[in-house]
């Protein structure tokens, strides 16, 4: 490989489609799932390990920094949930033809999860 | 540039499956779990240690717990060998990479143990 060949990767100097956000948001998302797996393990575990432990769940859910640390690991989750779903369907063969299909499936993608994060933002703080 | 010797399953077409049935079983587990408690609101500690510690569910949350270790391996192996690099970083870039690396191998690992602890001990 030619290591002189000329590289521009500076993302500041080009415009990236929907599409690039759409990606960028998934990679980010999974890097904050890989510490949320944490979040929701230790969830898992106090909602297991006694009657006590589970009903204490409820409380911490009123406590503001746990919302926050809840919220944004459930976000991560949709977002990363709906845009991963967008790739096993052009997996499929679906909508994978052209940039145009991308460019609307990457719009559905982020409506979609846009919705899921009002849902999940309406049931962890309201 | 070492980058083969620290992915999962040392070739792209082996991480490319991997991800992607992680990712169905995942998408299954997570299905089911957002089905039950929307199906469940009043649900109580009796009735979820019963469901989680059945043999079913104790296996299909560990299939799952070890598809996100596997997920998790392959999408920060791709994320830290696109920018931890040489040319975006300098020379110490293979060093800070296999650092972050095995650092993340290590926590995978943790979190496969931490939920095996939780399953069994129900």
């Amino acid at each position: 490989m030619d290591k002189k060949r000329p590289v521009n990767l500076d993302l500041g100097t080009i415009a990236l489609p929907i599409t690039s956000y759409v990606s960028i948001l998934h990679r980010a998302s999974g890097v904050i799932m890989f510490v949320a797996v944490a979040v929701l393990l230790w969830l898992l575990e106090s909602s297991l390990a006694s009657e006590a432990s589970f009903n204490e769940l409820s409380n911490l859910f009123a406590n503001p920094i746990c919302q926050v640390i809840v919220w944004g690991s459930l976000a991560a989750l949709a977002y990363h949930s709906v845009a991963g779903m967008r790739h096993m369907i052009m997996d499929f063969g679906i909508g994978e033809d052209s940039f145009q299909a991308g460019r609307l499936s990457a719009w559905v993608a982020l409506v979609l999860a846009a919705v899921v994060i009002a849902l999940i933002t309406f049931w962890v703080f309201l | 540039m070492i980058t083969t010797v620290t992915n999962l399953g040392r070739s792209g077409l082996s991480d490319w499956l991997i991800q992607r049935v992680s990712a169905f079983v995942m998408t299954a587990y997570l299905i089911f779990i957002v089905v039950y408690l929307l199906a469940n609101p009043e649900l109580n500690y009796a009735q979820w240690a019963a469901l989680n510690s059945s043999l079913p569910m104790r296996m299909f949350s560990l299939v799952t717990m070890l598809s996100i270790a596997a997920h998790a391996w392959i999408g920060m192996w791709c994320v830290l060998t696109d920018y931890v690099t040489v040319r975006l970083m300098g020379p110490k870039a293979t060093a800070i990479r296999i650092f972050f690396q095995l650092g993340m191998i290590a926590v995978t690992l943790l979190y496969v143990i931490w939920a095996i602890d939780i399953l069994w001990g129900i």
